[in-house]
């Protein structure tokens, strides 16, 4: 077998079909063609117009807060005894995460086309905050789908949803987890098309949407790399995100694919390790390319083409699918993915909020793992940049009681 | 491509002057020997052709009948090996009834497509019905089928609108699925009139019949859209009989087959008393 041929450019896709190598593309009922094609020629549109990107970058100033910092973790650092370790600050946008980028966008773009009913899906709660929170800001109705199972774990966030003025429908089908919440979401958008935008969370699902994501996020990579070279005069030597549906992580990559000597890795959730039958939410190391949610990637799946649930300590990790963009740099080598299990991910929680005072998200500890693992092996000239893509108060029960503390 | 079952079943009623009932269940609800025993039973009671669900852990474009349906299947152990079996075990005893598999594409997918298409065809199969492939993918599985003889239908759907009809009946062949309203499977009834401009619509476009479907639960509502459809089709008021027939560990009992015999020979009823005049 020769070796694919690599493209001179990693940053081109997807092509006009919506596919990044064999990946990506429009698996969708009839009844959502019609509706994906016209958010591809609104979204063609908005992207060349300078109204909708200035609007895009003031909201992004004063109500999200960007430009997030770039942080240099000099306590972690320290404790590590090796390469110099910064963070992506995507834990101080407003919401507590990077969610709020992609809603601001694609909120945008709904009200372009004229739609009047939002709906979204959601795991953790942190992208289901998000699109209420954008809803709320420009008046629209929000309805968001969450597992029935992740309402229980997450009540805090499905609190706030209400606060901000939506409504939250726990999703009973399945194992009522993310998945299930995103095909109730698209059930809905079948019976609501005319009205009603779908606001997805992630760098995944049917074409125009795993680019358009990614475009909204890249603000935290195109940031990141000027800021490393305004700060420190240099590129970074790894960059490292957790990637569960990939939005963060392609965010971050998307601007260093094409330079060469930055090596990039992806960290997906070994849950309780690969060995673990479905005890794992490794799409990309533990499972094999299917066809779910819109779209061609790698997935969680039996033999007979079933999906299975997954599991992850993270409810935003916990999902059986990722981003299509992934699954293509992972073939074509650019991106290294590696899993890092829940023991790994709480310990390195707990090791960045007593050497740096941040409480991260339990997804971002994923990433954090990955650089503990890497920093004491690399030089004190290396740079290592890992995105901290959002705040971990949501998650202190759900570390609690791991570590068996009653909160 | 040549003639198929489905070809022949839509001439012949055309001859007679009436719709086609087409009905759907999942294999393997609860169990594949109900299955088999409801596909032997379905072309007496007035089934003219016959869909038959590949269960999904996914559906997405199902309602909570359906999804249920395929639920219970799946646990139940049903796999296509076991679903294509059961088309081959039909197909000893009935060689004229269409059989169309219908489901979504990752589990063909992971078999491969080419593979499946001859297994498919070598069981008997006569078409498919994927609801996750639209026309923008018909070389994923639309060519394969339609090179391995069998049919692939599309599925139409208020929001195809003209512009895009072509593109949608461009590769569909057997007969063209009017989806009646924009929704999920098994969601509010069709408004008879609105499904005839519709079907005229569409067949402006084709000469393939047109059948419709979602929604339709009763002989009364198969009757007045078989007054303007090719065929009519019916699932998930047959899927909740099946439903309503099991016991409380979700096994078939002796009611699982009567309940849906009596249900399809209502509603074949009611699709013959919608009785047209042949077209001129």
């Amino acid at each position: 077998m020769t070796a694919p041929t690599l493209p001179n450019s990693f940053a081109t896709g997807p092509d006009d079909r919506g596919f990044f190598g064999i990946y990506g593309g429009r698996f969708v009922a009839e009844t959502l063609m019609p509706l994906i094609l016209e958010l591809e020629a609104a979204y063609r549109a908005a992207k060349e117009d300078p109204a909708f990107q200035a609007e895009l970058s003031a909201l992004s100033n004063h109500y999200a807060g960007r430009p997030s910092k770039l942080y240099f973790a000099e306590g972690l650092t320290r404790h590590l005894g090796g390469a110099r370790i910064f963070f992506k600050r995507e834990d101080l946008n407003h919401t507590g995460s990077h969610k709020i980028n992609n809603c601001l966008g694609q909120i945008l773009l709904a009200r372009r086309m004229g739609k009047t009913r939002i709906i979204a899906e959601t795991g953790a709660g942190q992208h289901g905050v998000a699109s209420a929170t954008v809803s709320a800001r420009f008046g629209f109705p929000c309805v968001v789908y969450m597992g029935a199972t992740d309402v229980e774990r997450q009540a805090p966030n499905v609190f706030r949803m209400k606060l901000l003025g939506a409504t939250v429908n726990p999703v009973t089908a399945g194992n009522g987890t993310l998945k299930d919440a995103m095909n109730e979401a698209l059930r809905d958008w079948v019976t609501n098309v005319e009205d009603t935008y779908y606001l997805i969370g992630t760098a995944a699902g049917p074409h125009p949407y795993p680019e358009l994501v990614r475009d909204f996020q890249s603000v935290i990579g195109r940031e990141a790399r000027a800021q490393m070279l305004e700060q420190e005069g240099r590129l970074p030597d790894l960059v490292i995100a957790a990637v569960g549906g990939g939005s963060n992580a392609i965010g971050m990559f998307h601007p260093f694919l094409d330079d060469k000597d930055v090596a990039i890795i992806g960290v997906e959730a070994g849950g309780h390790g690969l060995a673990i039958d479905n005890g794992h939410a490794a799409s990309m190391n533990g499972g094999r390319p299917g066809v779910l949610h819109g779209n061609r990637t790698y997935l969680l799946q039996d033999d007979d083409g079933q999906i299975l649930e997954g599991h992850s300590v993270s409810a935003g990790l916990d999902y059986p699918g990722v981003g299509p963009e992934h699954s293509w740099l992972r073939d074509t080598g650019r991106v290294a993915y590696v899993p890092i299990v829940d023991d790994e991910a709480l310990e390195a929680f707990q090791l960045c909020t007593r050497t740096e005072g941040i409480i991260p998200a339990l997804e971002s500890a994923h990433a954090i793992a990955e650089a503990m693992k890497r920093a004491p092996g690399m030089s004190k000239d290396d740079i290592i940049l890992v995105n901290l893509s959002g705040r971990g108060d949501k998650d202190v029960h759900t570390v609690g009681k791991m570590l068996g503390m009653d909160i | 491509m040549t003639e198929t079952r489905i070809d022949r079943r839509f001439a012949a009623l055309k001859a007679e002057g009436r719709p086609a009932l087409v009905t759907f269940m999942t294999a393997g609800d609860p169990d594949p020997a109900t299955t088999l025993a409801l596909l032997k039973a379905l072309p007496a009671a007035g089934a003219d052709v016959i869909e038959l669900g590949m269960p999904f852990s996914d559906p997405m474009a199902d309602g909570p009948a359906i999804q249920a349906a395929g639920l219970r299947a799946l646990k139940g152990g049903q796999t296509m090996a076991k679903t294509l079996d059961l088309v081959r075990a039909f197909r000893k005893e009935d060689d004229a009834t269409p059989i169309v598999l219908m489901g979504y594409y990752n589990p063909i997918y992971v078999r491969g497509s080419e593979a499946f298409v001859a297994e498919a065809k070598a069981a008997g199969v006569d078409g498919l019905i994927i609801v996750d492939l639209p026309p923008e993918a018909d070389d994923e599985l639309c060519i394969p089928a339609l090179a391995a003889g069998l049919n692939f239908i599309r599925l139409a759907t208020p929001t195809t609108d003209d512009k895009r009809l072509p593109t949608v009946l461009s590769n569909t062949s057997g007969f063209v699925y009017y989806v009646s309203i924009n929704g999920i499977t098994g969601s509010a009834a069709p408004d008879a009139s609105r499904v005839a401009e519709s079907v005229a619509r569409i067949k402006r476009h084709t000469h393939l019949p047109v059948s419709v479907g979602f929604g339709v639960k009763s002989a009364e509502q198969a009757a007045a859209i078989g007054a303007h459809a090719d065929g009519v089709v019916v699932g998930s008021a047959i899927v909740s009989a099946i439903a309503a027939s099991l016991d409380e560990q979700g096994h078939a009992t002796g009611k699982t087959v009567p309940a849906v015999v009596d249900l399809v020979t209502a509603l074949s009823a009611g699709v013959r008393s919608a009785r047209r005049p042949v077209a001129a």
